[in-house]
Order: C-alpha cells, then structure tokens, then sequence
C-alpha cells in the first residue's frame, strides 16, 4: 500500500526557521491586511503540512473501519492505525506500543485516569495532590472523584517566581497522597516542572504520578523511563497535528490492571446475555470506532518534529522566549508572570498591562493581525494566587519569528496609545 | 483609529459611573463571564414604589464590560423590577453606539445579566451570544467539489 503518513517531500529534513514556516500553509493568511503572526499556539498550533496530507491521502484512499474487516481496505487502515501508535510511542519514549491510548485530547486522557484508576484505586479519606499552576483539565476530572469517593485534595503553592514550592510539596507527601498529578509546562507561567525529581518523590511516598504534557510534548524531547512517572497526558492539536485526537501513555504493568473507562465495541473481548469480558490494553480503553484519520495526523505531526528535532525544537522555544522577555521587559508598565529569563525559561509569555485589560489589548493586537488569547487560560485557582482575574498570552510555536516578537511589541505600543497611556 | 474605543468608552472605563457598592442593598448579584473570568457586582436601592432608587456596580473587567456598566446604570433609577427584566440587549448596545464583535458579545452584557440577575434574585437565563453561520459557507470553498 501507499505510506499513508509522514514523508511528504514538502516536509523533508527542514533546516532553517523559513523551511519550517513553509510547512504551515496558515502561516500564509493575512488578518487585517498583515500576515498574521500567530501567537496562540499554546492553545492550539497550525497545522503541519505533512499531517494535513497524511490525513487527507487516508481519508481519499484507505478508510475502513478498523481491527474488523478482512478486506484489503479495513487492512490498511489498521495498519495505519496502528503505525500511528507505534509512532506516537516511539515519539515520548514509551517502552512498548501497547502504553499508548489513544482518547480525544489531553483533557480525555485524564478523565480515563480520574475514572478507570480512580474509582477502582482512591477512596474515603485519601488524597490526591495537585499544584496551584494546573490547567482545569488536570483540576476538574479529580475535584469529581473526590466528591464521588470522598477523598481530599490537596495543592502543592507556587513561589512568586512561578515556580513550585518543592519543600511544601515533600510535606504535603507527608500526608501520603495516592496520586500526585501535575503539569509538565505551565500553560500560563511558561514554567518546566521538575518532573523526574516530583517522580521519585512521590514514589518514595507511595504516591503514583500523572503529568499534563499537552504544552510539553510540543516543546520539549520526551522520554518515560527518564520522566519515570506512571500516566503522561498528551494532545494532538497542540503539536502541529488535528482536533479530536490525544494519548494517554501508562505503564503497562498498571494499564493492565485498570479496568475499562467507557464500554462498547472493540473493547471487548467477549459478549454474552450473562456479561462482559474485556480485551487487552490499549483495545481495553478504546470503546468504539475511534478517530483513525485524526491518529494518522497526529503521528505524522510527530515525524515531522522528529526530522526537525526536538533539541532543536526546546532550543527555538527557549530562544523565543528569552527574546520576548528580554522586549516586554521595555513596556512601561508591564508586569510578567513567570520565571525570570534564564535557562529553561519556556513559553509561552503571560503579562498585564496597568490600565489596560487584557482583552482590549488582545482586540487591539488582533487589528496588527497579532493573535495572543486574554483571559484566565482555564487556570482560575493559578489566576487567584496571582491576584488577577485574567492575563494576555503569547505562546510560541517552532515557527514563531522574532519579527513576529518585534509586532507584538508594535501592537502594545499601540494599545498604550489608543488608551493614553 | 478607533471606532471601538472611542473617547466615550475609554472615559467610561477609566472613570465609571456609579462604581461602588450601597450598603444595606436591596438586591445584590455578582456575575462573572466564563469566557474571561471577569466579575461583576451589582447592588440596587429600591424606593417605596419598588423601583430603583440608587444602583452601584464594581468589579473586574475590560474596557467594554465595564463602560457598557457604566453606560447602563446611567439609565436605571426609576424603573420597575419588571422593566429592568424587560430590557432588550439592544438598550446596550445602543448605549454603547459602536459595532460589538460577536466575541465581545459577552463583555457588552455582563453587566445587563447582573442587573436582570439581581432583579429576579438568581442567575437569569441567557442564550449564548454570537450567531451561527453555515459552516459549508464559512470554510469550504463549495467550488472545488
């Protein structure tokens, strides 16, 4: 059959930062009569060529339903489908194919977790441990459990830096957590977490690990074994690749003695009158015909990161960052939260302006086809230990331009303006 | 340059009208929009008539939320709890006089929410904002099938 992802000679071996860009045929609109200098990536990247054509050959030539037919069509779309776990398991350094689930999005992923791990593992009276820099996604899944088996939850404080508190977090292991779930990059602090280290702590305390990589795994080179936690959430869109389409990675020791998140069909292994018994995993938390083509993009997605790198990937992010840092630090008036420049500084860059809103500053960016999100990023309890109500954002992606920083700065100076500042 | 933040919204924005709250209030609602996490608090004097006699509002938001407030409040003494229930968006917006994107939407009504809210004594209910297009129109060009 034809290769059904990746390798499309438009996304060969980019080299430079204007080889990258022209993988990303969005990078080609204009808004407001300028080429739109996206700076939104951090809630959701362009799409790479490679993966909207791996995509497309898929859905014109080889869609079936998977794991099912014995025709030649079912065959290929299950051998692409599967490829694209193995890919995806290959990309975040998963020991065997079989870790990875493949679920919507990030937010699915640890839904499966609060459900299938947690209904069956926590319960009265034990605790889950999170962070005051977590994503809702990684807030609402375990505020549910708790209420539903009666647990408790507990928050690991942020500095004023942005950065955890490790001493408070090894006394809240004192309170022998049975989870510690945490993001990997802080979707508004731009802060790497200390993952491996949080890892071995929480092990030593008897805790299991879940980490939100969707703002990680497209920054950063991924590895498990190394990471050495116990869940890894991830998500399509965020890395060049479709809507619709994430993973979840788990040790398989633990995948196999979780049981089933939703019930259907390919989850089964047999069906009687009398019950249900369940397939292995990953076909075990894979209920129903899932998104074939959108998996097929997303892996394609991650070959194209793999050609470019993903050192080299962490490197243009840092470098990103560090410049808009150093610019905005020009602003009168401008407040950062986050770390301070330096080394592992990511994206994306989160401030206010005094005086101005953030939503009327990003209206006014937008009118220099400048796209940065206003608001609470979906982290209202990070946003109340900040004391804010909401932040403009700009989030990097591997195409992102100093040019495009020098606009943004452009555009603020323009929002002080129009408000007299 | 600016239709939407002209003078009279970035006066009502930088110095909003009846911001504060009235102590001892007759109804009292906060609000907050989700898209953005901005807040309102509305407070209402009533008269012996049960209409409104002073109203205040503060809170946290952006330049058009709080003008279309600001704007708003201007126009309230005087009415019943049942005229304020009765106010179309379009009182705002005419208050505002400027084009509201649909993502806007929002920031402009937050404040006629609140207001409805207080009247009624809970959250009033409210469509969502923003029109539905074709999406056949919006993003497929129909002359390539």
């Amino acid at each position: 059959m034809e290769p059904v992802s990746a390798k499309s000679p438009a996304a060969a071996a980019p080299s430079s930062l204007e080889k990258i860009r022209a993988a990303f045929p969005a990078l080609e609109r204009e808004v407001h009569g300028r080429p739109v200098a996206y700076l939104d990536s951090g809630a959701s990247s362009q799409r790479v060529l490679a993966s909207i054509q791996s995509v497309d050959r898929y859905e014109r030539r080889h869609h079936s339903n998977v794991h099912r037919g014995s025709h030649t069509l079912s065959a290929e779309a299950t051998e692409a489908y599967e490829g694209a776990r193995a890919t995806v398991a290959d990309h975040i350094g998963a020991a065997d194919r079989r870790e990875v689930v493949f679920v919507r999005n990030a937010t699915e992923a640890i839904n499966l977790v609060a459900r299938a791990w947690g209904d069956a593992s926590v319960g009265a009276g034990d605790r889950i441990l999170l962070t005051e820099m977590e994503h809702h996604s990684n807030i609402v899944p375990w505020q549910q459990l708790a209420e539903r088996v009666g647990a408790e939850i507990d928050w690991t404080p942020i500095d004023d830096e942005g950065q955890l508190d490790m001493d408070a977090f090894t006394t809240l292991l004192e309170r022998g957590p049975k989870l510690v779930a945490v993001t990997h990059v802080s979707n508004v602090l731009g802060t790497e977490n200390p993952i491996a280290e949080i890892a071995r702590l929480a092990h030593e305390a008897g805790a299991l690990v879940l980490c939100d990589g969707a703002q990680a795994a497209p920054k950063v080179p991924l590895d498990m074994a190394e990471l050495g936690v116990d869940f890894y959430a991830i998500t399509g869109h965020k890395l060049y690749g479709p809507t619709g389409i994430g993973a979840l990675w788990t040790r398989l020791d633990l995948l196999r003695e979780m049981p089933p998140f939703l019930g259907g069909g390919s989850m089964i292994r047999k069906v009687t009158k009398a019950g249900t018994t369940y397939a292995d995993p990953p076909a075990r938390f894979e209920a129903g015909t899932p998104a074939i083509a959108q998996a097929i993009g997303m892996a394609s997605a991650m070959r194209w990161l793999d050609m470019v790198g993903m050192e080299a990937v962490r490197e243009h992010e840092e470098a990103i960052a560090d410049y808009t840092l150093e610019r905005v630090a020009e602003v009168p008036d401008l407040r950062v939260f986050g770390p301070p420049r330096g080394p592992g500084r990511l994206g994306p860059v989160s401030f206010e302006i005094k005086g101005i809103h953030a939503h009327d500053i990003a209206e006014i960016l937008d009118r220099h086809g400048v796209a940065v999100r206003a608001g609470h990023h979906c982290a209202q309890p990070l946003m109340d230990r900040l004391e804010i109500a909401a932040t403009a954002r700009a989030s990097f992606g591997v195409y992102t331009t100093t040019e495009e920083i020098d606009r943004l700065l452009d555009g603020l100076e323009d929002a002080r303006k129009v408000f007299g500042l | 340059m600016d239709e939407l933040y002209r003078d009279q919204i970035l006066e009502h924005y930088k110095r909003p009208h009846n911001f504060g709250r009235i102590e001892g209030a007759d109804l009292e609602f906060e609000d907050t929009n989700p898209f953005c996490g901005d807040e309102q608090h509305v407070t209402i004097r009533l008269d012996e008539d049960d209409k409104v006699a002073e109203i205040a509002f503060d809170g946290k938001g952006c330049a058009i939320s709080t003008a279309a407030t600001s704007l708003l409040t201007d126009e309230l003494v005087g009415m019943s709890r049942q005229e304020l229930l009765r106010l179309p968006k379009d009182f705002v917006l005419e208050l505002l006089g400027i084009d509201i994107s649909a993502t806007r939407m929002k920031c402009a009504m937050l404040g006629l929410k609140v207001v409805k809210s207080a009247s009624l004594g809970k959250s009033a209910e409210w469509e969502d904002e923003g029109e539905a297009g074709d999406p056949a129109e919006a993003v497929v060009d129909l002359g390539q099938i």
